[in-house]
């Protein structure tokens, strides 16, 4: 009972706010192009089904390839960091100036270092360096975060570098992974939709373009669809990422 | 006969000039059980990580004839592999040592017998209940037949029963190869129990404040919590404890 009010509650809400929107468009006669209604939103977004599901997978591609380039170099990276105090010392002001630059301030040069035919390209280059940073931070806090009894107990019975590495340090840091692949999901849709407005160009197909292409054709309707769209994409892969980091911490643990 | 451990005039020093032990001795004698008992803060643990060589003195010697993997540790937490289940746990230390896998994990799985958990072998750690994660870090502590077995605070996360039911299972598994154990605590009354020599230490820096000898069979025989050598016993602990609040107020 108790559960399925929980399910319901949010659905209510939605449908509340979209009658009273819908509403409020049919009331005052607000222009389609400034404002339109749900219902007009909906008739977009079937008469545009296929072209927007094409776009989102476009986009998705795009962020999934990213997070694997991402995941990756951010992972071998970070392996290679933690086993030297100093180099991570090095690296670090580094990976966090990478973090804190909005991938909108570099995404034009990288647009041109990419070449203006290669907009694709870019995109996932400026989705991998969104993506980068939770990878690296969770993998490298993984890796420094073992239980200092353990370690002990792993220098006891003399255990090697790599077998302090392979058996310790590297499962210690998994549950940190999940979660930076968790967040790093996230972004990654972020920045390519960011890399492809910047990009502007019709080279590449993705959900952006679908968004800069109606808006300067005033085909508001076709927008918000296209919005809606994104946003489901973007929730779905949260659940995705969510249910089998789930799934693999219990595993992990057994509980 | 040849000493165990032996600590000499051992003092440590942390940074900042902060003494934490000493000078403090110890003779270790194959076999025996010796507690450490003193307030937080007196370097028991101190003194155990130097017998266990994780940590060097800042002066005085520490000797040491328990070679690696002759040494085993049981800290305040289980401290398992949270990723691998009861058996692999207790089997890591002979894998460490080179040991093929499927040897190790025959051997730990005998280790587990005795500490009767056998059933619990694919068990993840999460699953146990304290007293049994404790039991499995006995179990991977012995499973290297070590000469000397060193345990910080083993049993303080745990209720009484399960206490005393590990205090009765640390002798019975004593009893199979003799390890010397020191058993670091601050309660008196487990360490009249559980060693034959209590040593008291006043805190910071941890110095010997007194020595009770508990002259009694191992394992401890049925109702010896109310017997009187044992009330004696706990009774000159206590007392030597009070001496030593009272030496750092």
């Amino acid at each position: 009972m108790n559960r399925a009010l929980n399910t319901l509650a949010p659905l209510a809400l939605i449908a509340v706010l979209l009658a009273i929107w819908e509403a409020a468009c049919r009331l005052t006669g607000v222009p389609a192009y400034f404002l339109p209604s749900p219902s007009a939103v909906a008739a977009a977004m079937i008469e545009n089904g296929p072209l927007l599901l094409g776009s989102a997978w476009n986009t998705l591609a795009t962020a999934l390839l990213a997070l694997a380039c991402a995941s990756l170099m951010a992972s071998c990276l970070a392996l290679i960091i933690a086993t030297n105090r100093l180099l991570e010392q090095a690296v670090r002001p580094l990976a966090v100036a990478l973090q804190v630059t909005p991938v909108v301030a570099i995404a034009p040069q990288v647009v041109i270092w990419a070449g203006l035919a290669h907009a694709d390209r870019a995109i996932i280059a400026l989705a991998v360096i969104v993506a980068f940073f939770p990878i690296f931070s969770g993998a490298l806090t993984g890796l420094k975060s073992t239980d200092p009894d353990l370690e002990r107990l792993f220098d006891l019975y003399g255990a090697s570098r790599w077998q302090k590495l392979t058996r310790l340090r590297l499962p210690s840091a998994i549950p940190f992974m999940l979660e930076g692949h968790k967040v790093a999901g996230g972004l990654a849709v972020i920045g390519s939709v960011v890399a492809e407005f910047v990009a502007g160009s019709g080279g590449s197909q993705g959900l952006a373009w679908r968004i800069l292409e109606s808006s300067n054709r005033l085909q508001t309707a076709k927008t918000f669809a296209a919005v809606i769209v994104l946003a489901i994409m973007g929730a779905g892969l949260h659940a995705v990422l969510e249910t089998s980091e789930r799934a693999i911490l219990k595993r992990f643990r057994g509980r | 006969m040849t000493l165990v451990a032996r600590l000499a005039a051992a003092e440590v020093v942390y940074g900042a000039g902060r003494q934490a032990l000493g000078p403090f001795d110890l003779d270790l004698a194959p076999g025996e059980i010796v507690a450490l008992v003193g307030p937080s803060g007196c370097g028991k643990s101190t003194a155990l990580r130097l017998l266990a060589g994780l940590e060097e003195p800042t002066r005085g010697t520490v000797t040491r004839t328990a070679g690696r993997g002759e040494t085993s540790v049981v800290f305040q937490s289980p401290t398992l592999m949270p990723w691998a289940d009861a058996v692999s746990n207790v089997a890591l230390p002979l894998e460490l040592s080179g040991i093929d896998r499927a040897e190790a994990r025959a051997k730990a799985q005998i280790a587990l017998e005795q500490v009767g958990l056998a059933a619990s072998s694919h068990v993840k750690p999460a699953q146990l209940s304290g007293g049994m994660a404790m039991r499995v870090s006995l179990a991977r502590a012995l499973v290297t037949r070590p000469r000397l077995l060193l345990l910080d605070e083993p049993f303080a996360a745990l209720d009484e029963i399960t206490r005393r039911t590990l205090a009765d299972d640390v002798h019975r598994l004593w009893d199979q190869t003799r390890p010397a154990v020191v058993f670091v605590t601050h309660n008196v009354e487990e360490a009249a129990f559980v060693a034959q020599r209590i040593i008291v230490m006043s805190p910071g820096p941890g110095r010997l404040v007194g020595e009770t000898v508990m002259a009694a069979p191992l394992p401890r025989p049925a109702g010896f919590r109310t017997s009187e050598p044992f009330r004696f016993a706990a009774e000159a602990i206590s007392r030597d404890l009070a001496a030593s609040m009272r030496a750092a107020a």
